[in-house]
């Protein structure tokens, strides 16, 4: 019998897959599976189950992090357009998403609403379905609108080739997504109870992962790396504990994660890959498994710069949230030109002021090579917070 | 984004010279007066007060509750006409609101922290209602979030789904529908203590359906020559009373049959469009515009065009608040809130990116442009992002080559004057040289 990976050895892997932009493991994926779609889809939050109901495979795309030169993709967007849009259209025109039989542009922002329409004009062949996610949180206005959109693209998908619409495969496949929630959970549990033993550039590659891997084999990569983790040898040291906000569509490089993690902090909570864990909770089993993934976005969609502040204010959930992940501070980290992270950071930082949380900010791209300044940054931040309990 | 109706107020501070002045900018003027005096006297007379935004704006609706609007675009481009744009922004900024967002926001939130006062000199009364009809941009939703928190006020928020197919379809109009009923008028009924009252909203949309023949009729004029109007920097002044506060009254009605009047005249006289120096005699160039303009250099930025003979015969801009000149008219639809939905799902910025191309492709052939400049704008996604393919695509559809220009609406370090002058002349001798 095999011996079960190392933590190290799952790491690695993970590694791979993320320095895989042009997606070869979607492209084994698909001569394991002949006949069966891959579908991509944009941040943040996309129904998953709903796609991979559809027998297909959904590859979340982040755009092209800092391994992708850009060369066409700037001529597609002024200076003043976060980065992301520029990387996955430089990946499309250069053939690397080709593998992706069709892709879905959730309601994000204006920038990936828009991006929707460049793929229509770009690759007029491809498949390109915007998905208008319901900023209205009620059964009977945004619910209703909600579930013929997706029934609407379950008949779409399946005219692409997939599998035909079905409640007993959908329930199958929440049942994979629940479980593979459990196992982020778990995850994230592990950090903010010992940090020590999964940094968070870890846990984003780990949680990455799930963005091409077939839902199944991600939840057992996380749990082996959940079992393993404790036979590291790794020590507590003496850090801060951050909760990282706003990076929850375009992701920061992993030097700026290591850096921070560097500069005496441990990253006990973010939103980094929102979309795997948009979700509070299971879905649960349902014998109208579409009107439950409809409820669960309705009800346990977690709180996010993109969906309408209908309820308790941001700035109250992200004072429960910091206590909740035992965080001494937050940093804010934006994309560069992110109307939604950006514009939050305001009353976000204004309650964190009252509640007595201190807080420091800074922007990246996802490209951004250097680190220095952040370095510094969070530096300072934590040593005046070890010497004198406050930044 | 827009809106016109400050554009027009500017102006009416400093008209053009005695002889252009036309009696609908004289009306305009005064029914603007009006809109405000109501507002400021708001607090005496108890009436209610809705801000909100102008695409997809439910004018007639908050008029069937004798709601009077406000318009927060309104104010940030009144601003910057004012020069007053750049010390809110700084405000806004030194109160820790990103260099990077949309400065619209920044200049409402600067001139809130000042006291909020209107171009009457009066502070603007606070709202009973945030009515957020989210419609076309994605940044109002984070604006108007910002505002609950400074008002604590009662909120309505419309969800207007993004026409993505080209069409909108029936579940979108539907959604809407549904959202009229179970949130809008619900909390209409709230702040006022009135009565929904359907055949009253009826009645409005009657009125506004006249007033959007004549403006349309209006912005065709464009395709005679030589044009009678400017459909960009003129028609910033034509589109104020329809996008905003006076839909569906017979002030607006009164308004549009005299501006077309005047328009008619000037077609059977020959005469080109009236500019900030006078008439402009002779047409050299044809135009369209894609995108908002810049307010804070606003008639620097048209002298740009029309000291060359250049004229703009048709924008998307214009059709911000309403894409009437496709046909679209309020109350076409039986149902009053269907015709509502279907107005706020037809606002330019809530279509896909191929429809832009397309309408753009129809304009430059309707209007026989010979050329078309895209300016774009630093703060906004919502117009700017992908217009770069959109050029291109409009280049190899239309065989001509197109001018890209960059500035903001309200930010004056965004404009860059003597650049964009560069750039458009050099385009324009480039149009002459491929004749
Ligand atoms: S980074 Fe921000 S602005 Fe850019 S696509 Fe993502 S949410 Fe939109
Ligand atoms: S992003 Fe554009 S449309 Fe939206 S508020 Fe700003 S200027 Fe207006």
């Amino acid at each position: 019998m095999a011996s079960a990976p190392t933590a190290t050895e799952l790491l690695e892997r993970c590694e791979r897959l993320f320095a895989d932009t042009a997606l070869d493991a979607v492209r084994a994926w698909k001569a394991a599976h002949p006949g069966r779609l891959a579908i991509g889809h944009l941040p943040v939050y996309a129904p998953r189950e709903l796609i991979h109901a559809a027998g297909a495979l959904p590859v979340a795309l982040q755009g092209g992090g800092d391994q992708v030169d850009i060369v066409k993709g700037d001529a597609c967007f002024q200076s003043y357009i976060c980065h992301l849009p520029r990387s996955t259209v430089e990946l499309g025109l250069t053939g690397d998403l080709d593998v992706l039989d069709g892709f879905v542009f959730p309601s994000t922002c204006d920038v990936i609403r828009n991006l929707s329409g460049i793929w229509k004009l770009l690759f007029p062949q491809k498949y390109a379905r915007f998905l208008d996610l319901p900023q209205a949180f009620d059964a009977s206005t945004g619910g209703r609108f909600y579930r013929h959109d997706l029934e609407e693209l379950g008949r779409e998908l399946h005219g692409l080739g997939g599998l035909p619409p079905d409640d007993g495969r959908l329930r199958a496949s929440i049942a994979l997504y629940d479980d593979n929630r459990r196992a982020i959970e778990k995850l994230y549990a592990l950090r903010r109870e010992t940090p020590w033993l999964c940094s968070s550039d870890e846990a984003f590659l780990l949680v990455k992962a799930g963005g091409v891997l077939d839902v199944q084999e991600h939840t057992a990569l996380l749990r082996a790396f959940i079992d393993a983790a404790g036979s590291r040898p790794r020590k507590r040291e003496d850090r801060i504990r951050l909760l990282l906000i706003g990076a929850f569509c375009e992701q920061p490089p992993l030097g700026v994660l290591r850096t921070l993690e560097k500069s005496g902090a441990y990253v006990v909570d973010d939103d980094l890959n929102l979309g795997a864990r948009w979700l509070e909770g299971d879905v649960g089993p349902s014998q109208r498994p579409l009107e439950a993934l409809v409820r669960a976005y309705l009800e346990q969609s977690t709180w996010a710069s993109t969906r309408f502040e209908h309820d308790e204010p941001r700035g109250a959930q992200l004072v429960k949230r910091v206590r909740r992940a035992g965080a001494d501070g937050v940093v804010f980290a934006a994309p560069s030109f992110c109307d939604p992270a950006l514009l939050d950071q305001p009353p976000l930082q204004k309650a964190l002021t009252e509640a007595g949380v201190p807080f420091f900010s800074f922007k990246y791209a996802e490209n951004t090579g250097q680190f220095q300044g952040i370095r510094e940054q969070a530096g300072t931040f934590s040593d005046s917070l070890k010497l004198w309990g406050a930044a | 984004m827009s809106q016109p109706q400050g554009a027009l107020q500017a102006a009416a501070k400093a008209p053009p010279p005695a002889a252009q002045k036309d009696s609908s900018m004289e009306r305009q003027k005064q029914m603007i007066a009006g809109h405000f005096r109501a507002l400021s006297l708001a607090k005496e007379t108890g009436q209610r007060v809705a801000y909100t935004f102008v695409p997809g704006n439910l004018t007639e609706l908050m008029h069937a509750f004798d709601v009077l609007p406000v318009y927060p675009e309104i104010n940030a481009l009144q601003s910057a006409m004012r020069q007053l744009s750049a010390g809110y922004i700084r405000e806004a900024e030194r109160l820790g609101h990103n260099e990077d967002v949309c400065t619209y926001v920044k200049c409402d939130i600067g001139m809130l922290t000042k006291g909020n006062v209107g171009p009457t000199g009066e502070a603007l009364p606070p709202p009973n209602l945030l009515l957020l009809s989210y419609t076309g941009c994605f940044t109002f939703m984070k604006w108007f979030e910002l505002l609950k928190h400074e008002y604590g006020c009662e909120v309505a928020m419309l969800h207007v789904p993004y026409v993505a197919e080209g069409q909108p379809t029936a579940d979108a109009r539907r959604y809407i529908v549904d959202q009229l009923k179970a949130e809008v008028i619900p909390k209409l009924e709230k702040v006022t203590g009135k009565k929904y009252d359907e055949g009253r909203l009826r009645a409005l949309l009657a009125r506004s359906r006249q007033a959007e023949d004549d403006l349309v009729w209006v912005l065709d004029s464009a395709k005679a020559r030589p044009s009678p109007i400017d459909a960009y920097f003129g028609a910033v002044y034509y589109v104020g009373p329809i996008f905003s506060a006076f839909r569906g009254t017979q002030d607006a009605v009164a308004y549009y049959r005299e501006l077309r009047a005047e328009v008619e005249d000037r077609v059977l006289k020959g005469l080109g469009p009236v500019t900030p120096d006078g008439t402009l005699t002779r047409e050299k160039y044809r135009l369209v515009v894609e995108g908002p303009p810049n307010w804070t250099h606003f008639r620097d930025f048209w002298r740009i065009f029309h000291d060359e003979g250049a004229v703009i015969v048709a924008s998307t801009y214009a059709k911000v608040g309403g894409l009437y000149d496709q046909g679209f008219r309020h109350g076409q639809a039986d149902d009053p809130l269907e015709s509502l939905a279907d107005y706020c799902l037809g606002c330019y910025t809530n279509l896909s990116l191929p429809s832009r191309v397309g309408l753009l492709e129809k304009y430059v052939r309707e209007f026989q442009a010979d050329g078309f400049v895209f300016n774009s704008i630093k703060s906004c996604n919502s117009f700017s992002a992908g217009q770069l393919v959109m050029l291109r695509q409009l280049e190899q559809r239309t065989g001509l080559p197109g001018a890209f220009i960059e500035s903001d609406l309200v930010d004056p370090r965004y404009y860059g004057h003597a650049n964009i002058k560069n750039r458009i002349e050099s385009y324009l001798q480039m149009i002459e040289q491929r004749r």
